[in-house]
């Protein structure tokens, strides 16, 4: 069986959990810049830069990985949401791109195999890409609404380094998450495409959008309708949501996804909305209570946190959700999916 | 079933963006001119196009080059982005080059087998790749199909080729190829006939694909002859549609309704396209020299004028009213009232029905744009502005009829309370409800409350709602609520407004009435709450539903458990020690000095925009918001009002910027500072726990124990009554609230030029000072201005003792209301303080001990005390 099909496997018996947080999670270990930079000898303060840890201090993604399996997950996301080339250079550290997602995805695939090995339960592996902070839908001039901070190829190349040291060091998913701008996400497809191509077999991804408004949009201005359409090409394992608000802001545009990808859902959202202080207190039995509803409506087949989410909440939701029934795929029309910002669906005209 | 009905399932392909169909734009791209080539695609979709085709093939232009320039450029404009793109060439390196740019899912046009199989899969690959539906010309090696066999032929030969890679067959969009009719050769004839016949019989054999086609092609025989063309395309979309051409290329302007075409030429056209009498007739000619001589008496006909007039102005009175409130455009409004009137005069109807049919029907219209957000608030209010000129217009004829009854979905009665005067947001609420179908009735501002609940109960209103933005107001709307509780009413009170918050609401304000007390965010949230509170069906739930989430917000607080507090003395043993070595020289030129008329150009320059975009409810940074992707378009055209009005207020001097500032020998004696006049100015201490490190800051650190000097300021804009009463007659809230938002950033860009002036110059404490407008705005400069009333100095109370050092009312002619808000509303004043290490903080929370205190060295009763800091006592 390829890894996707053990994924649907998986899929089709129960509703998966993957991860929680990292980020708030390794600030708990309050690092000191003596312990992000290590011994790598790096110009620039490294404070802050998370997917280095993989490097330099591997035991903290170590155990957070740990107690994210502990509290039931079967997918491991790496740890390596900006280890890409454009965010790395702030860090002064691009050149070390490869080995960092090498090593994170080895210590996640480490894990997942352990895990395994105890109880049998297959446990998967997601490389995480973040979008960067560059976008190729918008311009940072206003005065010039034509320019764009970087083109296509350069990001298609930029993601597919990192796709690639992902998947040499054991991922069995590339997830394109925290989607804001749909033409990185695209480029991001492109990129795994290519690296398909070189190496000769299917490489999965999964797809994670993230909304920066009420009203069910992404930075880019897509909505969750259009979103699919323009991505639905990737033939994702996963098309989903993550970070945007917490769960109760999440609901109606859950429930549009689910009603139209013909794919598996997966929402992980943040532990509610940071409170005056950005902090995020949501409890673990709220957000479970939350996604909850969707695991009784039949609207996801995996769950699991974003910021402010703890391996309590992800216990809290594996414990919910556990013997409920996963969402049923369902079967589209084959008909033209169009999208601008908003989706446009072609039907035929032909008169019977 | 008509070629343009929009009931059809026929898509509607903007065209005008192609260079080699439209002379015009052909034109403003090779002019460069991309701003007006974007208006060419705005106006597509606008007139429905539901996807535009965009095409560079010139042989003079970098076609790579314009056309990601031109998507580039479409992409930050939300309302052409909005639908899909069809990249059109007939190279691919500029498909290639402009699928890079589209973020959507696009449709490439073409790829074909021209080249032979292997290109043509090559591309099909990378349209898989890149995520876009294709059209497929029936093109092969040897050349274009003409003939129906040949069409079908290709077609199905390329089908099997792309299925064979598992392309989606439904991205697939064949074009099989119009061709030219009556062109006198008569193997031409059938290709119209073929071209229908064709897509009948490749849509049985390869299902679920699509089809195109080339319209202009088809009439090219009848060049310069718009009439024939035009009824030509639509006969012939007339008959392919239903046999399923589900897209054509094709200009709308340039179709004809089928049921409209002049009979005897529709019938000359079918003939042709058709073939329904192939041969020479009766009459001793074939169908085409009939349609040849027929389209001689069609020649020449005028269609310039016909486009001019706006194609809107064509529709029926009800849909223009939608549309102009929609758009807010009042241009006609007052004419299409008046015939809106009089047909239902004619009809026996009354006047009001205008207001409760057509112009409620928009209105409706409108409320559902903005609830949905798909318009924004500056757009609502520009509705509202339609609206009211119509409403105008109508009233005479209201009141004629004496029985006349306005059935509003409720009455309610809007003020800010006294001592503010405050207004902007409570009108935008206002407007808001008006916009939804309540009735309004504003008190205005500095409102007491007897006359508040005096116009409540003689208009026996069914809400109230209360609007403050200074910390004061807050106790005044809990004198309303007390009041209204002696009163024993019952209606609901709505709270509104920056200080305002849903915790002092549910902790204050509540607990003072009996009736309903809602927080109202801001003013989307406004009619929500309004129509809840006065459903028939929703408002028991809603306000159980409330007053449970208040008892919630209560318990939370009272279970909470607040932050611990150091004692008084404790926070003072850890104040911030400021190195004194570099407490600022004296003042270059001490005294005082009054601004009579500050040039309001130089301080246009020194706006900071962000929060004019807040006080309308657009979020976002300037000037990032102009594109962005939700509220750009509106932020955009507001900017633009905004302009033009700047340009109006200054050329036409509008306004006037006086102010007053002055400089004092001073020196601090604990948590006071004291002037050389005598003058005690006690300040608060934060007295909250810090964390390791971080002092308990008064501001009165930033002074030294000795030979210093403080600072004080006050700026006021005047001059805008008239202009908002002018605003008012012509019921224009639009300007009304636009001028006031624009004369709050004249105060604000005011105190921040005369603070640099200050700095570099009168104080004088740096005088190389280079800072461009961001770094202002971002305060990176030496020294601060804190404002009594604001957070490092939460005492509103300190304000007369400013303003009479700075003999305010006199030199800058600003007076202090009883809550010490400051009129003219548009102003500013605080303190200056020069040390380079002063900065802003907030006091926040105080305990007993400061109180007792402070009231002691503020020479005030512990009372009165309470009553001025109470925001900082909870």
């Amino acid at each position: 069986m390829t890894v996707r099909e053990t994924f649907l496997a998986e899929a089709a018996k129960r509703i998966l959990i993957t991860d929680g947080a990292f980020g708030t999670e390794i600030q708990n270990w309050k690092l000191s810049e003596a312990d992000y930079a290590g011994t790598l000898g790096l110009s620039h303060e490294q404070k802050g830069n998370n997917d280095i840890l993989a490097l330099t201090k591997p035991e903290v993604p170590e155990a957070i990985h740990r107690a994210y399996f502990e509290a039931g997950a079967d997918i491991a996301e790496t740890n390596t949401f900006s280890a890409n080339r454009i965010s790395q250079a702030d860090y002064g550290a691009e050149h070390l791109v490869r080995e960092i997602n090498v090593e994170s995805a080895k210590l996640a695939r480490k894990l997942a195999d352990e895990y395994q090995a105890k109880d049998g339960r297959p446990r998967f592996v997601a490389g995480a890409i973040g979008p960067t902070n560059k976008t190729l839908s918008l311009s940072p001039d206003v005065n010039d609404p034509g320019y764009r901070e970087i083109d296509w190829d350069t990001l298609v190349d930029v993601y597919k380094e990192q796709a690639a040291a992902l998947v040499e060091g054991g991922a069995d998913f590339i997830l394109i998450e925290t989607v804001f701008d749909t033409l990185n996400a695209k480029a991001g497809v492109m990129a795994v495409r290519q690296l398909e191509a070189e190496l000769g077999r299917e490489v999965p991804i999964m797809l994670s959008m993230t909304l920066t408004d009420l009203s069910g949009r992404n930075l880019s201005g897509h909505t969750v309708e259009a979103f699919w359409h323009a991505v639905r090409h990737a033939k994702p394992v996963t098309i989903g949501l993550n970070c945007s608000f917490g769960a109760t802001q999440l609901r109606p545009h859950v429930k549009t996804l689910s009603e139209i990808a013909d794919t598996l859902i997966m929402i992980y959202p943040n532990a509610g909305l940071p409170n005056e202080l950005g902090a995020y207190d949501e409890m673990p039995e709220t957000t479970a209570g939350f996604v909850g509803e969707w695991a009784v409506a039949g609207q996801v087949n995996v769950l699991g946190g974003c910021c402010g989410s703890t391996p309590a909440h992800i216990k809290a939701i594996a414990g919910k959700v556990a013997g409920m029934e996963p969402r049923h795929l369902p079967e589209l029309e084959p008909v033209t999916r169009l999208a601008g910002l908003e989706p446009f669906t072609m039907l035929s005209s032909a008169v019977a | 079933m008509t070629a343009t009905s929009s009931g059809s399932r026929f898509v509607n392909i903007g065209e005008r963006t192609n260079v080699t169909g439209s002379a015009k734009f052909k034109k403003l791209i090779m002019a460069g001119d991309y701003p007006a080539a974007i208006e060419v695609a705005r106006q597509q979709v606008e007139n429905g196009a539901q996807v535009i085709d965009v095409n560079m093939d010139e042989g003079l232009l970098d076609a790579v080059e314009a056309m990601t320039t031109y998507l580039k450029l479409i992409a930050a404009e939300p309302d052409i982005a909005r639908v899909p793109v069809m990249v059109d060439s007939s190279k691919w390196e500029v498909i290639e080059a402009g699928l890079k740019c589209v973020s959507g899912k696009p449709i490439v046009n073409s790829i074909s087998m021209k080249e032979g199989e292997e290109q043509f899969l090559d591309h099909a690959r990378k349209c898989m790749a890149y995520g876009a539906a294709v059209v497929v010309m029936a093109f092969d090696e040897t050349g274009q199909a003409d003939t129906k066999e040949r069409k079908i032929e290709i077609c199905e030969r390329a089908y099997k080729l792309l299925v064979g890679i598992d392309f989606p067959p439904e991205d697939i969009i064949f074009d099989p190829n119009v061709f030219a009719v009556a062109t006198g050769i008569e193997e031409h004839d059938r290709y119209g006939l073929d071209f229908i016949e064709a897509v009948v019989e490749i849509r049985a054999r390869c299902p679920h694909v699509h089809f195109s086609g080339g319209l202009s092609n088809l009439s090219f025989s009848f060049r310069g002859n718009e009439t024939v063309r035009r009824a030509m395309h639509s006969v012939f979309l007339y008959h392919a549609i239903p046999a399923g051409l589900d897209m054509a290329i094709v200009n709308a302007g340039q179709l004809d309704v089928y049921d409209q075409i002049d009979p005897a030429l529709r019938e000359a056209c079918e003939d042709v396209i058709m073939m329904r009498r192939p041969g020479v007739g009766e009459d001793g000619k074939t169908a085409t020299e009939r349609l040849i001589e027929l389209a001689e008496s069609y020649k020449g006909v005028n269609k310039a004028e016909e486009k001019a007039a706006e194609e809107w102005r064509g529709w029926d009175v009800v849909k223009r009213i939608e549309h102009a409130l929609v758009r807010g455009i009042d241009a006609y409004v007052v004419e299409d009232t008046e015939e809106a009137r009089a047909a239902i005069a004619a009809a026996g109807g009354r006047p009001i029905e205008v207001i409760e049919g057509p112009l409620m029907g928009g209105m409706n219209v409108v409320g559902d744009l903005f609830g949905s957000g798909k318009m924004f608030l500056p757009q609502v209010v520009k509705s509202a502005r339609v609206m009211k000129k119509a409403v105008a217009h109508l009233i005479p004829f209201i009141e004629a009829e004496k029985d006349a009854k306005t059935k509003a979905k409720g009455r309610i009665i809007m003020a800010t309370v006294k001592g503010d005067v405050h207004d902007i947001g409570k009108n935008i609420v206002g407007v808001v409800l008006q916009c939804n179908g309540y009735e309004v009735i504003d008190l205005g501002v500095m409102v007491p409350w007897s006359k508040i609940l005096e116009s409540a109960n003689e208009n026996q209103a069914d809400i109230i709602g209360l609007s403050g933005l200074i910390t004061p107001s807050l106790d005044e709307m809990v004198t309303v609520a007390e009041e209204m509780q002696r009163a024993e009413m019952n209606i609901p009170l709505l709270i509104g407004g920056a200080t305002t918050s849903k915790v002092h609401t549910a902790l204050r304000i509540d607990p003072a009435y009996t009736g309903t007390v809602v927080h109202v965010l801001d003013a989307s949230r406004a009619v929500g709450v309004a129509s809840q509170l006065l459903s028939d069906t929703q408002a028991e739930g809603f306000k159980s539903s409330v007053a449970i989430d208040y008892e919630k917000v209560r318990e939370a607080r009272a279970g909470k458990g607040q932050s611990d507090l150091l004692p008084l003395a404790d926070a003072r043993a850890n104040a911030f020690p400021s190195d004194f070595a570099h407490k600022p020289a004296a003042p270059a030129q001490p005294g005082l000095h009054v601004f009579e008329d500050w040039d309001l150009k130089d301080l246009v320059e020194t706006f900071d925009w962000t929060p004019f975009f807040r006080a309308w409810e657009l979020a976002g940074t300037y000037p990032a918001i102009l594109t962005d992707d939700v509220v750009g378009e509106s932020a955009t055209s507001l900017f633009a009002d905004a302009q033009a009005m700047l340009a109006k207020i200054i050329d036409e001097k509008w306004l006037t910027a006086r102010g007053v500032c002055a400089f004092w020998p001073a020196h601090s004696e604990g948590d006071d500072i004291l002037l050389g006049d005598g003058t005690r100015l006690p300040f608060l201490r934060q007295q909250f726990k810090k964390s390791r490190g971080r002092a308990n800051f008064c501001l009165s650190d930033f002074v030294a124990p000795q030979d210093d000097w403080l600072g004080g300021f006050a700026v006021g804009i005047h001059g805008i009554e008239p202009h908002l009463e002018r605003f008012k007659a012509a019921h224009d809230d639009y300007s009304d609230i636009l001028l006031k938002a624009l004369a709050d950033r004249f105060a604000e860009a005011f105190a921040e030029r005369l603070h640099s002036h200050v700095r570099t110059t009168l104080w004088g404490y740096a005088p190389d000072e280079q800072l461009t407008n961001e770094a202002l705005i971002r305060e990176e400069y030496r020294g601060i201005r804190p404002a009594p009333g604001y957070p490092a100095c939460p005492d509103h109370s300190l304000k007369p003792i400013l303003f009479d050092l700075l003999k305010a009312q006199h030199n800058a002619g600003i007076v202090l209301t009883e809550s010490q808000a400051m009129l003219p509303t548009a102003a500013v004043s605080g303190f200056y303080f020069a040390h380079p290490e002063s900065q802003y903080f907030g006091v926040a929370r105080i305990g007993r001990d400061q109180l007792e205190d402070y009231a002691g060295r503020r020479g005030v009763d512990l009372a009165t005390a309470e009553r001025w800091l109470r925001p900082n006592l909870d």
